[in-house]
């Protein structure tokens, strides 16, 4: 295994380590082109990165950063030549797998008599390329909702199924950013089938350290230009994941203040998770809940970004005759009055009690329901709120009150 | 099914552009399945045939902008048994509703020779603040498709199904990137009703005009608030909600706390 060489007969097995060169990273996705993988690729779309389907590697993102704070998202494009140096856009792979729109049943009547059927292709193998360690943590708890238990979401078990995921270690990370609170990220440790380490920038050579996280992503790699990675690309590589997560840490030696910095800034996001279940849950009356209602706009937006959110309503779609029935499951969210109606009217009659649903789901009861918290600190519900309302800020203002 | 009765649909029109009953006659295909499960009793855009009331669905298109609309409004109320809004204008008063912070008279003077043979009321107001109103289809103009399922709930006797809930929750389930965070626009989507299909404006890296008027539960005070912070100066905003449904008391309010 010594041996360090151009080309690579045979697959790599789980856990091995390949070096890939820039430019071969399209010859990965012709790799899983090949094999039947619909690829999909950040680009940029509408002044944001995007994950969208893409043949070859022409349109990444390459030297784009992005800058993320409350409410506002901005990209900017440099000249040096990284391919992953933004972080999270606003879709994530909840998009892909617990779709937005989705049929899950049709009926027709024919001569009188009623046929319904479930849709049953199978689905497309997607491959997904990009994907941070905080979404591969959103994934595994979207599994927990949709495959365990009594109840097991069929279509979105055979899509997971047919999930190829070509992860991305972090080389930094947003204001928004909070993974490091959450347990789930920066670096990545579990859930990917390829995990590239981007080293070098415009002034050295740069290239990818590739970790084998599964035997169908030795396989891929096999038909890829690499050879395998030196020691000392490995611990570059390591070093380099190791120094962002100790800046991440570092934001936790400041008190908890929710309070704006006298420099322009923007907040370096952290979050207490200390107790956090009972803080919540004790505090339902907390003035706190208002306070924020004032600001929200009961819009949803946080819980449609959020990769974890898993509500759902049917629609039921019917032609004029009748004839023809459909039922389609789209997202919902627990900002709408239709989430909370019952026979008897909307049990949530108002932002304040929309709101708290939301964070104490998020943050407190699904630990219970879950064994996780609801939470990977992707940030993107801060960064996608029109207005800028920050969960860590209302979770600190309700601790404040405590200490 | 012979022996059921087909439901008797009308058609009434009063202060508009005659967009949203075009909208009907744009379903095509679907208006032949249409007429085979109602029957269009009254709607002239359509049919020279005019039969009497009562009738089972009364569709109301326009604004109350005059003494005799007024009175007709109440006619039509008695000889419908649902009765349904469609449209801004229907809704909340329409385009139209710009007069209602203009000098009536003096546009009358403005534009007419003889203004003495006008009869015109000098506010354009909702169907709703003059009849009991059983069903609200929004927009400018309404969404065919809404219209369509409207039509067929009330005819087999259904509940329609629409949303009440933002523009945003449709603009996320289009995967469409939000132009209010990537680009600093005001956009109204977070306070508007969603129904346009799909976010329309959004979708095409516009911002929501706010044509289904006011969402389920509306906080425009801080959603201004915030586009003042990011330098919309106040009259920018105050066009924004003036607008298809300057009228609907949500935009309306906003819009006179903002020109103070
Ligand atoms: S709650 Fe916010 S920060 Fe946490 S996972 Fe959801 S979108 Fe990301
Ligand atoms: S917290 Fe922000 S994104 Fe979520 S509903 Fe309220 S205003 Fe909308
Ligand atoms: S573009 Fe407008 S409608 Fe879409 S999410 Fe943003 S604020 Fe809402």
């Amino acid at each position: 295994m010594a041996k360090v060489d151009n080309a690579r007969s045979g697959g790599y097995a789980q856990g091995e380590k390949a070096w890939m060169a820039k430019n071969a990273l399209d010859d990965l996705i012709q790799a899983l082109r090949r094999r039947g993988y619909r690829t999909v690729l950040p680009r940029v779309s509408e002044g944001a990165i995007v994950y969208a389907d893409a043949k070859n590697t022409d349109n990444l993102p390459i030297g784009v950063l992005d800058a993320q704070d409350g409410g506002t998202y901005r990209l900017s494009q440099t000249d040096e030549d990284t391919y992953f140096d933004y972080v999270v856009g606003p879709h994530s792979l909840k998009n892909y797998m617990f779709l937005p729109r989705e049929p899950v049943l049709s009926g027709k009547r024919v001569d009188g008599k009623w046929h319904f059927s479930t849709p049953q292709d199978p689905p497309e193998p997607l491959a997904v390329i990009g994907v941070r360690s905080c979404d591969l943590h959103a994934l595994a708890i979207q599994d927990k909702v949709f495959l365990q238990g009594e109840y097991v979401d069929a279509a979105y078990q055979a899509r997971r199924a047919a999930l190829f995921l070509v992860a991305v270690n972090c080389r930094r990370a947003l204001a928004t950013c909070f993974c490091h609170s959450m347990g789930t990220g920066p670096a990545l440790d579990q859930g990917y089938d390829l995990a590239l380490t981007e080293l070098g920038g415009n002034e050295e050579e740069g290239g990818f350290v590739v970790a084998v996280g599964t035997d169908s992503g030795g396989d891929v790699l096999s038909e890829v230009p690499t050879r395998e990675a030196t020691k000392a690309e490995i611990s570059k590589a390591q070093e380099q994941v190791r120094q962002l997560a100790q800046e991440l840490e570092q934001r936790d030696c400041g008190p908890a203040d929710a309070a704006p910095s006298a420099s322009d800034l923007p907040r370096q996001r952290q979050l207490d998770t200390g107790g956090i279940r009972d803080l919540l849950l004790n505090n339902l009356e907390h003035t706190q809940w208002e306070d924020v209602a004032e600001r929200c706009l009961a819009c949803a937006n946080c819980t449609l970004v959020c990769p974890t959110c898993f509500c759902s309503s049917v629609e039921e779609i019917s032609d004029l005759t009748g004839e023809e029935v459909r039922r389609e499951r789209v997202w919902s969210s627990c900002f709408t009055a239709e989430h909370s109606y019952m026979n008897s009217g909307v049990v949530r009659q108002n932002t304040k009690a929309r709101y708290r649903q939301w964070l104490v789901h998020k943050l407190a009861t699904w630990i219970d329901q879950f064994d996780v918290s609801g939470c990977v600190g992707c940030g993107r519900c801060i960064t996608w709120c029109p207005v800028g309302i920050d969960l860590t800020e209302e979770v600190a203002a309700i601790r404040g009150d405590q200490s | 099914m012979a022996a059921v009765r087909k439901k008797k649909l009308a058609v009434f029109k009063f202060a508009s552009c005659d967009g949203c009953q075009l909208s009907l006659l744009d379903c095509e295909d679907e208006l032949l399945q249409l007429a085979e499960a109602i029957e269009i009793a009254y709607f002239l855009e359509a049919r020279s045939q005019q039969l009497p009331g009562p009738y089972d669905i009364g569709l109301v298109e326009g604004s109350i902008t005059t003494p005799h609309d007024r009175a007709r409004i109440q006619e039509v109320r008695q000889k419908c048994h649902r009765l349904v809004t469609i449209g801004a204008c229907a809704t909340s008063g329409g385009i139209q509703a710009l007069r209602n912070w203009a000098d009536h008279d003096e546009f009358l003077n403005y534009v007419y020779a003889k203004p003495g043979f006008i009869d015109s009321l000098a506010t354009s107001t909702a169907i709703s603040d003059h009849v009991r109103v059983d069903y609200e289809l929004r927009g400018c103009p309404v969404n065919k498709h809404q219209l369509l399922q409207v039509v067929s709930a009330f005819a087999r006797g259904l509940k329609p199904q629409l949303p009440t809930y933002s523009v945003c929750v449709d603009c996320k389930r289009e995967g469409t990137v939000c132009v209010a965070v990537s680009q600093g626009v005001a956009c109204l989507g977070p306070v508007t009703q969603a129904g346009c299909g799909g976010a329309l404006c959004p979708t095409h890296h516009r911002e929501c005009f706010g044509c289904f008027g006011p969402q389920e539960m509306p906080n425009p005070a801080s959603l201004s608030a915030r586009y003042k912070s990011q330098e919309v100066d106040s009259p920018r905003l105050v066009r924004l909600l003036r607008n298809f449904n300057s009228n609907a008391p949500a935009f309306r309010d906003e819009g006179n706390r903002l020109s103070g």
